[in-house]
């Protein structure tokens, strides 16, 4: 408090040894956002501005087109599967990781990572070399009447690859921090394994858990490299929201095209709103790297 | 601690489901196809042409994106200024907006009818359809990288140490480029790694303001669904395999700058 009325109080005079100059300062200031409103603000508004150049209800109609309303369906359908188990798996690999002690703990928290750095389009590619009608246990499912490629399962197994490591990542900084010793009162004082997971360690990560399932939502609900491979993009049947946008902008249907996307953009904004929520409301329950 | 049985199976069974068996399938669907098969289709002048454009593209557009990164780290933490958290915010848009949201966004502006284009044009400069474009797009999805992995190192700076150079008579940009830029340094290197791996297989961004002229404006995934579509799947795995060799390359590379640098600074 002091310290900072003492600088204040110095900067009109002297300038304090560890400061840039007033002058330097607003440079820096001003590159931010002069390069934030080009590369970022400036998408942002061409998404709403597109969708409505030709008047709220053209896009409100294109929203209410069919395969609109088919894509919209599927992706809802392909996050409120995919998320909950992405969500199970990042629970299950933290609490594996944090409370035991193994050898191999790094190389299995790199494998976990391993997703970031494989092309979406590639992980597509290994889905369908996998489970295509071409491969062992592709051609066998078919031959079952369950299909993995090119309908909802291999879409499913698509966004599971790419959200991977969403949830498990923001969960295993936060279990380490809390340790193991609140786990172990509750389960000397004879509380059952669920009911300590259920009442000791959920209500402690629950921040950082909504924090990753909120970003994994976003990148399941918007997947687009990966989908388009293995989705095959079949109008009403497998195009996801992404890919129907890629198909109607092909198509030069560009408000329907950026009215599809404006409803993502918004999504965008609502997982960007709670995130900035979460951060300023529960730091301390985020991992280290969200707090400022 | 009970649930060790559940924990484990549970990861085990989804890691190899989800990652593990597919990318096993890519290796062994190469393995079939042999090192001379994958040379052959990884050795035509469309996969070069491809490869090195992903691959010069992303390593300048994490190269910008290292020096903005590291000003927007800065500037968020150590200033005080109206609309602060707005910028903040603003960086994980590329996080969170859809990358086929993204790219038909940055191709309505930067197309020669958009806003921005229209104004490069009237230089006779051309962005979309052209490298600039992909660029632009790689720029884009690479923005939040090195800002959020340098952001909490700027925050653990302590003054003291930027003090003790002042007293010792070091200028401002003497303290700044000797003493601070080298605490960063292992922080934006890992934001850059992040930044490079990500736009070598960003895919859905690219595509609509590429053009995608084979040679030209062609990226390397784009190659792959090109063969998926025409059902060759032996020429998508070995561009796939080409493409995850080259990463790991490069992120071994970079690791390796990394543990050099640490040694180097010391504790940091």
């Amino acid at each position: 408090m002091s310290d900072a009325t003492l600088q204040k109080g110095t900067t009109t005079r002297f300038r304090s040894a560890t400061e840039e100059s007033p002058l330097a300062r607003r440079a820096l200031i001003g590159i931010a956002f002069i390069g934030l409103a080009i590369l970022v603000f400036a998408p942002l508004i061409a998404v709403f501005a597109e969708a409505l150049a030709d008047g709220v209800s053209a896009a409100l109609r294109s929203l209410a087109n069919p395969d609109a309303l088919d894509a919209i369906r599927l992706t809802l359908t392909i996050a409120a599967i995919s998320v909950p188990l992405n969500a199970a798996f990042g629970i299950a690999a933290a609490w594996f990781i944090t409370k035991f002690d193994f050898r191999g703990k790094a190389f299995l928290i790199t494998l976990i990572d391993l997703p970031f750095s494989v092309s979406p389009v590639v992980a597509g590619l290994c889905i369908v070399l996998m489970f295509g009608t071409n491969s062992l246990i592709g051609g066998w499912l078919v031959a079952q009447g369950f299909p993995i490629v090119f309908a909802m399962p291999g879409i499913i197994l698509a966004t599971l690859f790419v959200t991977f490591p969403f949830v498990a990542r923001e969960l295993i900084p936060v279990m380490i921090e809390q340790g193991r010793a609140e786990e172990e009162a509750a389960l000397t004082l004879g509380a059952s394994g669920w009911r300590t997971f259920w009442t000791v360690t959920l209500p402690n990560i629950r921040w950082a858990l909504l924090y990753g399932v909120l970003l994994c939502n976003a990148r399941a609900m918007g997947e687009f490299g990966a989908v388009s491979v293995v989705s095959g993009k079949i109008r009403g049947q497998t195009a996801t929201m992404p890919t129907t946008i890629e198909m109607l902008y092909q198509e030069y249907l560009s408000v329907a095209a950026f009215s599809l996307a404006a409803v993502l953009a918004l999504l965008a904004l609502v997982t960007l709103l709670l995130k900035t929520a979460l951060e300023i409301r529960h730091a301390d329950q985020l991992a280290a790297t969200h707090r400022h | 601690m009970p649930g060790l049985g559940l924990s484990m199976g549970i990861t085990l069974t989804m890691l190899s489901l989800v990652v593990l068996l597919p990318i096993g399938a890519l290796l062994l669907k190469g393995a079939n196809y042999g090192l001379e098969g994958i040379w052959e289709t990884v050795n035509r002048e469309r996969v070069w042409a491809a490869l090195f454009l992903s691959f010069r593209l992303s390593l300048l557009a994490a190269l910008f994106n290292l020096v903005f990164g590291v000003l927007l780290a800065w500037v968020l933490v150590r200033y005080r200024f109206a609309g602060r958290r707005i910028l903040d915010a603003a960086i994980d848009l590329p996080f969170a907006l859809p990358t086929a949201v993204a790219g038909i966004a940055l191709t309505a502006l930067y197309a020669p009818n958009g806003t921005f284009g229209h104004i490069a044009a009237s230089i006779g400069w051309k962005i979309a359809y052209t490298q600039w474009g992909i660029f632009i797009a790689l720029v884009f999805v690479g923005l939040p990288f090195v800002a959020r992995t340098v952001q909490p190192v700027v925050e653990e700076i302590e003054r003291e140490v930027e003090e003790a150079s002042a007293t010792l008579g070091a200028s401002r940009l003497h303290t700044l480029r000797h003493v601070i830029l080298p605490m960063l340094a292992p922080a934006a290197l890992t934001g850059f790694a992040l930044a490079l791996a990500r736009a070598v297989g960003e895919y859905g961004s690219v595509i609509f303001i590429a053009g995608n002229i084979p040679l030209v404006t062609e990226i390397a995934p784009l190659l792959i669904i090109i063969q998926l579509e025409e059902f060759n799947y032996d020429a998508a795995a070995a561009i796939g395999i080409a493409m995850l060799l080259i990463s790991f390359a490069m992120l071994l590379a970079i690791n390796l700058i990394q543990i050099w640098s640490r040694r180097r600074i010391g504790h940091v």
